[in-house]
This record gives structure tokens, C-alpha cells and sequence, in this order.
């Protein structure tokens, strides 16, 4: 008999405890590796920051660039908390990242790399769009079915993937690919069209606005009028405590599970491989889609064709970095829209090109998914903790 | 060229795979290394051939010491291995998966010329008749063994091992195979012939050498043995596994499969036309050597795999083509040959597992919502009925041992009203304690009048546990016996291929 | 007295001349060019008029569109029936071939039609704009091939332009090149060490490097070149005739008067073929990208192979990167806007061969010039349509519809020599 390393000794008949689900928390992998792929993303970052500082590398102000780097971390920290401003952006901007982060994390955990994150929100977003200047009512109905058209267009879209998959097995990575750059085509070209075109001389593709009625209500009204915080945030929370219910509670979510944890548990256990896929990735593209539509109505209220930029990238750092659970993923959220809100601040007051954060976030993708890389540079010990998701060729 | 293994101990945590093992290989002449599945001739070879290091012991070249840290030092010193899973490109010609690693080259390009003539000079020589143009994945399994055989000579081994090398031909492929060797043999290369299949041992072999459990038991002359001695030297004394049970009653039919086919994607025959019946309260043994049709016809009955042509029925009723679902609604419990990869989610927990086959109902689940209070409550009776060693309900089923695992999935799948109970290997891989209580379990639930199918490719466990014997054999059965009337050695000579007209002459 | 049970199975292999696979193929193309010819028959059969294709030298040729679409109308039907009787064999390619030429001059002619058209024009384009597309796709190959899946080209594209235009500026141009090669090697290196060491996922490192690069050459344009503008100012490369061969009429200007880059792409597809198909190294390289285990059993060094080969990878998409810097002389963000994923579909639509990924690259390079040309044609026929082609192939070509299309069978998979 193995014993995991449970404080329990592993022989001896066992006292069932039936409210301890997990059994180990492990704190080493689930907290203490995301923790210090922060840390060490943001020590590289700086590494690169003053690397980069010519001038101040030139004079040997060596003190100088300690301080830039530490005023551009803490400008950064109070662009995105230190006002109700900054508090605002970085809900305005954990929104769709949280959305398209549980979609990924809900296609990683069906086994499915969901690539195709910014292609879904932007089908998504269209139809949102569409509902929104072209209905008049009250928004109570106006905005669940715009919503609703967003979760649509967004499941057609990934669905769409999971067919291809479920019945040809062409491979989910190439295939999100490149129907993210098809999205991009059809909504560039839909922008251009009469249906979808805002009026006026421009030739830009950018859509008509959506009603004020489709408005998202504000959320920090209460606070001070015009902040851009608004409901969509709440749905976006609503949709993870769904995630967790699906796979906590639901029997869709243990098939789903099961799918990803083991293809071939699953077809002797009688589910149904190719349907779940399809689900998954219908579901996946749906979050995705909700994204999209929320967008639209709480912040951007016209479509463009930059609407969706390269979301799908940064949902994948987002739940990588939640680790594919749904409070993981939140906070990983609400971290990278700390980032994306304190930006600006960053560039203005430290005078450190805002792109810093694109960078920093590519590292912290870099530390999650290699867990052993973070482990060694921190010598920590401990077993597992990869992501139990893996490549399996391009199929054949 | 002569090869000694002199004292060869190889340990893997918890068992010994060779203990103490001596051989010697002379060139000019084929050496047969009999044994069980699981009597440890594979350890042995790949020991000799460089992937394995022996904890003591150690291999002589012509009197000379050699420790071969790699295959690499083992090809160098002349020893060559055609592996039971071919090690060829699929996608590559014959010629370059000859060369791959010697490669012959003119002014920097591969000079596929000259690997093509050595390969015609090798095939010729020992008249193995490929194509050094042709595809090797669009060539048959024997074709393919003969790129792996011409591989070896290529790079001058004089010792050549054969693991399992009739294993997966068809019986013409045998034929010309045993030519092979003959001409290899010839040529005065020493050749060892790893095999469990006493008739060719004792067709092919100027030596045999019987391994039983990590040690050599015997080193005979094929004239001198008969294949009911090798079977007895092979087998052992008959350590039946004594599991207390009662006489059978065997009550209506619970399966009744008629002329059932199943074929490969390529229309290979792997069940062929096969006819049996269980009955409620009997325990019928599948026997037979690993991959002869026992697999396909275990998925052909649980739905796992379409069916060619043929019938399956379940205490009466056609099944032929239900889903696996709906099979184990009606009353078919299923434990996999392979438990790791079909029987459980290793990263789940126990109750998730136990869970697992029958979550989409009541009482596991209502609707879209499941019921984990209910599976962990039926977990924590289940682990404790079954005696199950596990920390507790929420652990990984993949970190319990072996046995436990096996409880399991056993637990899941008999705890529950069943008609057909079908068990693959249901020991495989499990300790002796765990062995003793799944048979008393398999046992109970005849007892309580389930039709009980088990599949093992250990003849002790089939004799054990049956009370009628199926022998299957290239997809077919070629045997129905009754546990009562035969015996292992009768057994054994119908697993080796023997038809029954010649059987009956040695069967007492 | 051993008995033979499966011997009326008799020789399998003989199981007919074609196989499944086969069949579905030509099935699955006469099916396509039945669906074409009724898309012309519908679309293409209602304009009348001339259109006129000029070529160098006021040298033109002239296709009438009505008569021309029926013509490509009633051949489609032909070789559909052909396709669906008996297939083509070993001349399906050729087939294929001459009904995407016989689709895209019908279409010419129907979107020229009363007018003219300079089709030598968007034939040096399909010639030109492909090249970084190729380069990259030559270092794709080479990763796959080797048993490592290169979601990465785009990263180390963008790296090699943002390189040769900031050591070209600050050196020379050459200088420039090799830096975005070496830095190139030196990101592929990390990809490989990633892989290969810690295991980690190739699809995912292949995304860090993407958005890695593009955020820190986002991030370094602006701390650099914005206080430094002559950092980002390298020139362009002018196209460089090769003597004799460029006053061949028609071929000439087409292929002779391109810059070094698209004489190196050329190069590289042929040198690559060679390589990978007829020497040692591209024997060793194809076997461990399809089993590695074989291989190693016959002492071929996998890890070191695959480290090797990632990095030449790099190096040679670090130097399809300094195109960039050649063809426009400075560096923008994000310049090399997707092109890494086009090289990546290119591998896969060329079914892991150079010169596959070459035709392919071709006939997206002639979809990209026609979709600029078509704006100025106005045939109603919007450009993003045009530009969407190159991924809808890519997605019917994986979906298996023209023939599957195998990559190496261990490519993304970490290789345990245990």
C-alpha cells in the first residue's frame, strides 16, 4: 500500500469521514506555486526593467533605477486599488477575464484546450450587439436576452469545435486557431455591412450603439456616478459559482470530468465521449460568449473589431494561474485586472511602457505551467502539482 | 561466440524476477526459455540485452566479463533482441529503418543504394524475402518481424533473442518464421527463443530451459521430454489456489452467446464464430494465452465493441446491440482486464469512484444534480464490507495499492443487483490476501445465483474459481471442459494450440 | 499437430487495390468538385464580357467569362465523375492542382470582366508576400519533425524582426540578421529546455514565447525607440535580379526579381526536402518524431537531437523574422500580425513536408494579393472572405475531408527514456 503522505497511517481499515472531500489540500502546489510565480514574474519583470533603463545604466544610477522599478510596482499597485477609480477599472477589467478564464478552465478540466477564447467572446459580442440596437424595451428584458444571444453565439461558435472534434478528430488546438482569425474576418466584414454598420461618413468597422435601455446598471453608482464598474461583474461571479455548482454538484460536471480525467474510464463507465465533448466545448464557448455580451453592455456598448483582443491568451493564463478552479480562478482574475487597471498609472508616473504587463503576464504563465522550473529556482519540495492536462499529438 | 549468464538477480520492489539465474548460449545453436507469463524470461533477456541492470550475477563473453550499461554496449558486443513490440518507424521504408543509427553515407547524403543492397544481401542470405522499398506500416506483422530480424544481422549480432516471436503471427508466419531460425542457426548464430508455447519450444529448440518463478527449474533436450512433462515442469506441482465452494447449481441460462464475431478494422477475425452459455449460479473460466480473442470477446459483451455478426443474450433477451449503459442497467457487472486505465479515474476519489458506473441514477443522482452525500455514504459502507485499506473515502483512488484499487472496482460492481457477473484478470497485479478475497467474493455471488464469466490467463485462477472451462485459442473456443473431469495439463495443451483429437491422447 | 485457426483469414493484406482511406478521399473529392461546379455553374455563368490579363512587357492574354466558366463548369463535372468512379490515384495532387488553377482563372475572368487586369502584379506578390511565411514554416517542419510541436513561430518571428531592426540600426543590417538569429535560437532553446526538462505542456510554452515576445518587443520598442529613433531605422532590402534569368519573359519578373529572402525561402524548402529525406540527420530527425523509443534502442541520441534540431528552428525563424526589418525598414508592434500561425496551418496543410508547406504558402499567398486586388475590382465579393480562405482550408484539411493529414506520431509528447 502507498501511503500519500497523509498524516493518517495508510493500513488499517478506514474510518470514513464522509464531510472530508479533500482529502489533502495541498498547500504547496494549490497556494504557495501560483503565489511565487507572481513573485518571480514580477522579479523578472523588474530584471527587465532596469536592464532596459539605457540612460539611467549609462550614468551608473544604479540607486535610480531601483527606485523607478519600485515606483512603477507601486504606481501599478495604486492604479488599480488606491482609488475608486482604480478599484472600478480592475472589476471592469477582471470581468471577461474571469468569464473566458472559466471557460478555459472548464475546457482544460474536459480535457480540451479551448484556444479559441477570442473568437467565442467576439461571435458572442456580435450577437449581443445585434440584440442591442436593434430591439427597443425595457432593459430588464432587453438585457438577459442580449445576454442570452452573447452565450448563444459564443456556444455555436465553440460547439462548433467540439463537432469537428467528435467527429472527425481534428485536433481543438489548430482548429481554435485558426477560426479565431475566421471570427475576426466574419465580424470585420459584418461591421462593414449595412445591418451593423454605425451611421455616418467613417469607413471604420464599428457598429451601431446599443440602446441605453441595454445599459448595464452601474455597480459603485452609490460611490460616485460614473465609475464603469457595473453588473456584468456579478454575472461573471454568478457564472463561477455555476462552474463550481456544474462540477462540484452536477452529473454533467463529473461526466465532464471523468472525460478529461480518463477518455477511457469514461467509455467503459457508458458516457458518451463525442456528446460530452461537444458539450464542453458548446459550454466553454458559451462563458466565453457571455464575455463578449457583457462587454458590450456594461462597457464598449458598439462593437469593434479589437473588441476581443488576445483574450483568449490571457484566459489561459488566467485559469492556469487559478489552477481551473472557480475561486483559483477569480482571484487570478481580479489579479489581472489589477494589472490591466494599473497599467496606465505605471507608464504615467514611473514612466515604464504599459506592455511591462503583457510581459509579466506571460511569465506567470510561464511559472504555473512549469512547476518544477519555480520549484527549483525556489527549492521547495514537493510532489506533483502539474496540470494533469496534457497534448496528445495532433491525432491521426 | 558463447554467452554465459552466471547468477543473474534481478529484484523489483517487492519481488524477485530472476534469482539466480544461469545460462549459457552457444552460437549455432537455439536455446528455448519456457516459462509462465510472469516467470520472469523477459527480465532475464533485457538484463542480457542492457535495458535492465541485475542487482548480482554477471554475463560472459567467451570467458570474458562484459557489464553492458545501454542496448548500445549490448549491440557492440554482438548481441542483438527482436523485441515482442516491434521497434520500426511505421512510416519509414524498409531499408531506412535497417540503417537508422549505422547509417552508410556517400559525400554527406544517405546512400540508400547501399542499404538497400545490404538488406537484399541479408534477405537473400537467410531468405527473408522483404522489399527494402517498401512501407513498413503497409506490410504484415510477419513482414515486419523480418525488418526487426534483418536489423539485428545488419549490425553483426551473433547472438540473437527472440522475445515472445510467434506470439502475434499467424500460423504460415510461424512456419516460414521456424525457417528463419533454421537458417540463422546455419549460419552459427546463437539464438534464444523466449516463448511459453510448449510445441514450438520443443520443435525449434536444440536446449530448453524451463524458468518458473525468477528460477531456472530445468535444462532439457527436446528428444528427452514429452510436452506433458514440459507442461509439469513449467506449471509446477499443481499449486491450485484452494477456494472453498460449495457444488454449483447451475439454474437458467444468465448469457447465451451464439456464433458471436468480432474483427479488427482491417477485417482481421479476433472472436470467430464463438458459442457458449453461463448459467445463473455457475462460474464459467475463460482460459487461454493474452491476446487470443479473450479481450474483444469481454468488450463484444459489454458493448464496448461492435459486433460482426452473431447474437448475445442476457438471461433470454437480445442484447447484440445495446449500449454498455443500458447493459449494466440490465444486469451486467463489468471488472476490466485493465483496471488502471478503464476501471477507475485515478485522480478521483474512492466515493467518486464507486460512483462511477452507476452515477446517472438513483440513488447516486435525481436529475441533473448528484448526490455525493449518498455516494459517500455508500462508499463508507462499501470500504468497510470490503475491506477496503484506505485512509479514507476522499482519498486518490490512484495512491491505494493494487489490491485495494481492485476491491474497488470490485466493490462498485458486485454490490449491486446483478444477472451477469464479467470478470477480466480480476487478480492481476494483486497481492495474495486481496487474491483470496476476491475469489471468496466471485464465489458468493454464484452462490447467490449470478451467472459468473472469468476471463485469466492464469491457469490456477481458472481452475480455482470455475466450475465449467472455456480454452480459447486464435479467437476460438477450442475447448468446453468441466473443472471436475480435467485437469491443468489437458488445459495447458489446448492454450498452446493443440487441437482436441491430439489432446486426447495425452490427457489421461 | 499445431493447429492453424486462423488460417482461412489468408493474406489480409491483399485486401484490395485502394485502401479505406483512400476510397473516402476520392469520394470526398469528387463530392468537392461537384459542390464547385455548381457554385460556378450558379455564380460564376451570369457575367458576360472579356476580361484582359496583361503580363510584362504589354504582353496580355484575354478570357471570355461566360465561355470560360462553362468550360470550368463541364470540366468539374467530368473529373467529379472521375473522382467518384474510380479515383485518381497518384495523380489526385495534379487534379487538384488543375482545378484550383481552372476555379481561380474563372473567377478571374468573371471579377475582370470588361476590364483588365495586371495579373503579373499579383503574381510577384504571391511569390513575395509568402516568404516569412515559408522561413517559418520550414522551422515548424523541422520542430515537428523532431518530435516537438512549435506553437512558437509567431514569437520567434517577431522576435527575429524586432532584432534585425534593432542591432541592424545600431550595426549593420547583416549584423542585425544574425542577432535575430541567435536570439531567436536562444527562445527556441528555451522552448526545447521547457519541453524536454521540465515537461511542460508544448502548447502552452508555445503560447508563453508568442505572447512573451510580444509583450516585451511591445514593451522595448517604447523604452528604446521612442528617445532613440535612429535604433529603429535599418532601411529596406531591394530586390535583387539574377542576371540572365530575370529577362525570361514572364518568369522572370515573377521569380527572379524578388529580394535574397525569397531566393533563401526557395533554398531552404529545397535544401530541407533534401535533408530531411535523404540524409542521416533527416532520418535520425523523422524517427524521433515518430518513435522516439526505436530510435533510442538504436543508440540515437533523442534529447540531444531534439535540443539540437529546436534550436536550429529557431535560428532559422529568427532569420524569416529580419524579413520584416528588410521589407519595411523599421519596426511597428505586433508586426508580424499573425503570420507565425499562417506558417503554422502552411506545416500542417503541407502535411509536414517543405514543399508542401511551400505550395501551400503559394496559394495563400495568391489568396492574400487577390484580396487586395479584389477592392479595386469591385465585385462585391468582400476581401475579409478572401483573407478567411487560408484558415477555412487549414480547418477542412485537419478535419481530415481531402485525406488525412498525419503529422509525426510524438510530436508534443515528452520522451522518458525509462
Amino acid at each position: 500500500m502507498t501511503d500519500a503522505g497523509t498524516p493518517e497511517p495508510a493500513t488499517g481499515t478506514a474510518r470514513a469521514r464522509p464531510l472530508q472531500r479533500l482529502e489533502h489540500i495541498d498547500a504547496k502546489n494549490t497556494v504557495l506555486v501560483p503565489v511565487l510565480a507572481v513573485v518571480s514574474a514580477l522579479v523578472v519583470g523588474a530584471i527587465i526593467v532596469a536592464a532596459t533603463d539605457i540612460d539611467r545604466l549609462q550614468h551608473g544610477a544604479f540607486g535610480g533605477i531601483a527606485t523607478n522599478i519600485l515606483d512603477a510596482y507601486k504606481a501599478l499597485f495604486v492604479g488599480a486599488f488606491g482609488s475608486w477609480t482604480g478599484i472600478s477599472e480592475t472589476l471592469v477589467f477582471a470581468t471577461p477575464l474571469l468569464l473566458t478564464g472559466l471557460a478555459v478552465a472548464l475546457s482544460f478540466r474536459s480535457g480540451l484546450f479551448n484556444i479559441g477564447a477570442t473568437g467565442q467572446m467576439l461571435m458572442g459580442g456580435m450577437a449581443a450587439v445585434w440584440i442591442g440596437f436593434t430591439m427597443n424595451g425595457p432593459g430588464i428584458v432587453q438585457i438577459p436576452l442580449a445576454m442570452l444571444a452573447g452565450i448563444a453565439g459564443g456556444m455555436v461558435w465553440g460547439g462548433m469545435i467540439g463537432v469537428l472534434k467528435a467527429r472527425t478528430g481534428a485536433h481543438e488546438v489548430i482548429t481554435t486557431i485558426m477560426t479565431n482569425y475566421i471570427a475576426l474576418a466574419l465580424v470585420t466584414w459584418m461591421l462593414k455591412t449595412t445591418a451593423f454598420k454605425q451611421p455616418g461618413p467613417s469607413g471604420n468597422p464599428i457598429s451601431k450603439a446599443i440602446a441605453n435601455e441595454a445599459h448595464l446598471p452601474k455597480l459603485l453608482d452609490f460611490v460616485r456616478p460614473g465609475l464603469r464598474a457595473n453588473i456584468g461583474f456579478l454575472v461573471a461571479l454568478a457564472a463561477a459559482v455555476g462552474v463550481w455548482w456544474l462540477f462540484r454538484k452536477s452529473k454533467l460536471g463529473f461526466e465532464l470530468r471523468t472525460v478529461g480525467a480518463n477518455p477511457d474510464a469514461a467509455r467503459y463507465a457508458g458516457m458518451r465521449i463525442g456528446t460530452l465533448t461537444v458539450v464542453a466545448m458548446a459550454l466553454s464557448g458559451g462563458l466565453a460568449g457571455l464575455a463578449g455580451a457583457v462587454n458590450i453592455l456594461g462597457t464598449n456598448r458598439q462593437m469593434t473589431t479589437s473588441f476581443a483582443g488576445d483574450i483568449g491568451f490571457d484566459a489561459i493564463a488566467v485559469a492556469l494561474l487559478g489552477r481551473n478552479t472557480s475561486v483559483g480562478t477569480v482571484l487570478a482574475a481580479l489579479l489581472f485586472g489589477a494589472l490591466e487597471a494599473g497599467k496606465t498609472r505605471m507608464q504615467l508616473d514611473a514612466d515604464v511602457p504599459l506592455d511591462l504587463v503583457l510581459v509579466v503576464r506571460a511569465l506567470i504563465v510561464l511559472f504555473i505551467a512549469a512547476p518544477l522550473l519555480t520549484r527549483m529556482i525556489w527549492r521547495i519540495k514537493a510532489e506533483g502539482g502539474g496540470l494533469g492536462l496534457s497534448f496528445r499529438g495532433w491525432g491521426s | 561466440m558463447e554467452l554465459e549468464l552466471r547468477g543473474i538477480t534481478k529484484r523489483f520492489p517487492g519481488v524477485v524476477a530472476n534469482d539466480d539465474v544461469n545460462l549459457t548460449i552457444r552460437g549455432g545453436e537455439v536455446l528455448a526459455l519456457l516459462g509462465e507469463n510472469g516467470a520472469g524470461k523477459s527480465t532475464l533477456m533485457n538484463v542480457l540485452y542492457g535495458l535492465y541492470h541485475a542487482d548480482e550475477g554477471e554475463i560472459l563473453i567467451d570467458g570474458v566479463a562484459r557489464r553492458f550499461a545501454s542496448p548500445r554496449d549490448a549491440i557492440a558486443a554482438g548481441v542483438g533482441m527482436v523485441h515482442q513490440h516491434f521497434m520500426l518507424v511505421p512510416v519509414f521504408t524498409v531499408a531506412e529503418n535497417v540503417v537508422m543509427g549505422v547509417e552508410p553515407t556517400r559525400f554527406g547524403a544517405l546512400n540508400i543504394r547501399e542499404a538497400r543492397r545490404e538488406v537484399r544481401a541479408i534477405s537473400k542470405e537467410y531468405h527473408l524475402d522483404v522489399d527494402p522499398d517498401a512501407i513498413t506500416e503497409t506490410l504484415p506483422v510477419g513482414l515486419q518481424q523480418r525488418i526487426e530480424i534483418i536489423k539485428v544481422l545488419f549490425r553483426n549480432a551473433e547472438i540473437v533473442i527472440f522475445d515472445e516471436p510467434t506470439a502475434v503471427l499467424t500460423p504460415q508466419e510461424i512456419e516460414a518464421f521456424f525457417r528463419i531460425v533454421e537458417s540463422l542457426r546455419v549460419a552459427g548464430k546463437g539464438i534464444v527463443f523466449i516463448t511459453h508455447k510448449l510445441r514450438e519450444a520443443l520443435r525449434i529448440a536444440d536446449r530448453i530451459v524451463v524458468l518458473r518463478r525468477g528460477r531456472t527449474v530445468g535444462e532439457v533436450l527436446p528428444a528427452d521430454v514429452d510436452d506433458r512433462r514440459l507442461a509439469e515442469m513449467m506449471v509446477g506441482r499443481p499449486v491450485e489456489l484452494v477456494v472453498k465452494k460449495a457444488e454449483a447449481h447451475p439454474g437458467d441460462p444468465a448469457l447465451t452467446v451464439t456464433d458471436l464475431t468480432v474483427a479488427d478494422a482491417d477485417g482481421r477475425l479476433l472472436v470467430d464464430h464463438v458459442t457458449f452459455e453461463v448459467r445463473a449460479g455457475e462460474i464459467v473460466g475463460v482460459a487461454g494465452v493474452q491476446g487470443n480473442g479473450q479481450t474483444e470477446l469481454v468488450e463484444a459483451l459489454v458493448g464496448l465493441r461492435r459486433v460482426e455478426s452473431g447474437e448475445i443474450a442476457l438471461a433470454g433477451r437480445n442484447i447484440t446491440h445495446h449500449s454498455p449503459r443500458l447493459r449494466h442497467e440490465e444486469g451486467i457487472a463489468h471488472i476490466p482486464e485493465d483496471r488502471q486505465r478503464d476501471g477507475l479515474v485515478k485522480d478521483f476519489t474512492v466515493f467518486e469512484n464507486i460512483a462511477l458506473t452507476g452515477y446517472y441514477d438513483e440513488p447516486f443522482s435525481s436529475g441533473p444534480v448528484m448526490h455525493w452525500g449518498t455516494a459517500e455514504r455508500e462508499a463508507t459502507r462499501l470500504v468497510e464490507e470490503f475491506d477496503i485499506r484506505t485512509p479514507s473515502i476522499g482519498t486518490a483512488t490512484g495512491t491505494l495499492s493494487g489490491g485495494n484499487q481492485q476491491k474497488v472496482i470490485v466493490a462498485r460492481e458486485i454490490s449491486r443487483d446483478v444477472k451477469l457477473a464479467i470478470a477480466s484478470q480480476p487478480t492481476r497485479g494483486v497481492d495474495v490476501g486481496s487474491i483470496e478475497y476476491i475469489h471468496d467474493r466471485i464465489v458468493g455471488l454464484r452462490d447467490r445465483g449470478v451467472g459468473v464469466l472469468v476471463v485469466s490467463t492464469e491457469l490456477d485462477e481458472v481452475m480455482a474459481l470455475a466450475d465449467r472451462v472455456l480454452v480459447m485459442y486464435g479467437g476460438r473456443i477450442v475447448a468446453d471442459l468441466d473443472r471436475a473431469t480435467t485437469n491443468v495439463n489437458e488445459i495447458g495443451l489446448y492454450m498452446a494450440g493443440a487441437t482436441s483429437a491430439a489432446t486426447r491422447e495425452h490427457a489421461p | 499437430m499445431i493447429e492453424t485457426p486462423l488460417a482461412h483469414l489468408g493474406d489480409t493484406s491483399a485486401a484490395g487495390p485502394r485502401t479505406f482511406a483512400e476510397r473516402r478521399r476520392a469520394r470526398n473529392m469528387g463530392i468537392t468538385y461537384l459542390v464547385l461546379a455548381v457554385i460556378t455553374a450558379v455564380f460564376l455563368t451570369g457575367h458576360d464580357g472579356t476580361a484582359m490579363f496583361k503580363l510584362d512587357d504589354g504582353r496580355s492574354f484575354s478570357l471570355p467569362a461566360q465561355t470560360t466558366a462553362w468550360v470550368a463548369v463541364a470540366m468539374f463535372s467530368v473529373l467529379a465523375g472521375g473522382a467518384l468512379w474510380r479515383g485518381y490515384g497518384k495523380l489526385t495532387n495534379a487534379v487538384l492542382a488543375l482545378v484550383t488553377v481552372t476555379l481561380l482563372m474563372t473567377f478571374l475572368s468573371w471579377s475582370a470582366a470588361g476590364t483588365s487586369f495586371s495579373l503579373i502584379g499579383v503574381l510577384v506578390s504571391t511569390v513575395g508576400y509568402p516568404t516569412p511565411i515559408v522561413i517559418g514554416a520550414m522551422s515548424g517542419i523541422i520542430c515537428e519533425r523532431s518530435g516537438i510541436v512549435n506553437i512558437a513561430i509567431e514569437g520567434l518571428l517577431l522576435n527575429g524582426a524586432f532584432m534585425a531592426v534593432f542591432i541592424g540600426s545600431v550595426t549593420t543590417f547583416w549584423i542585425g540578421v544574425l542577432a535575430a538569429m541567435v536570439t531567436s535560437a536562444l527562445l527556441a532553446w528555451l522552448l526545447a529546455w521547457l519541453a524536454i526538462r521540465f515537461k511542460v505542456d508544448q502548447v502552452i510554452v508555445g503560447f508563453f514565447i508568442n505572447f512573451f515576445v510580444l509583450g516585451l518587443t511591445n514593451f522595448l520598442s517604447k523604452r528604446l525607440f521612442v528617445e532613440h529613433q535612429n535604433w529603429n531605422y535599418v532601411g529596406t532590402l531591394r530586390p535583387l535580379k539574377i542576371w540572365g534569368l530575370h529577362s525570361i519573359p514572364v518568369i522572370g519578373p515573377i521569380l527572379f526579381e524578388q529580394t535574397v529572402y525569397v531566393y533563401v525561402a526557395w533554398l531552404l524548402v529545397f535544401g530541407l526536402t533534401w535533408l530531411l529525406f535523404r540524409t542521416r540527420w533527416g532520418l535520425r530527425t523523422r524517427s524521433v518524431g515518430e518513435h522516439p523509443r526505436a530510435a533510442d534502442t538504436l543508440g540515437i541520441n533523442v534529447v540531444r537531437l531534439r535540443y539540437r534540431n529546436v534550436i536550429i528552428a529557431g535560428a532559422i525563424a529568427g532569420f524569416g523574422g529580419s524579413w520584416f526589418a528588410s521589407n519595411v525598414g523599421q519596426f511597428n508592434q505586433n508586426m508580424t500580425g499573425g503570420r507565425g500561425f499562417i506558417a503554422l496551418a502552411v506545416v500542417i496543410v503541407g502535411r509536414w513536408k517543405p514543399i508542401g508547406a511551400l505550395c501551400a504558402a503559394l496559394v495563400f499567398g495568391l489568396f492574400d494579393s487577390l484580396g487586395n486586388k479584389l477592392a479595386t475590382l469591385h465585385t462585391g465579393i468582400p476581401s475579409e472572405f478572401i483573407s478567411m480562405l487560408p484558415y477555412l482550408a487549414t480547418v477542412v484539411v485537419v478535419c481530415g475531408f481531402v485525406g488525412r493529414s498525419r503529422g509525426p506520431k510524438a510530436a508534443g509528447q515528452p520522451y522518458d527514456s525509462q
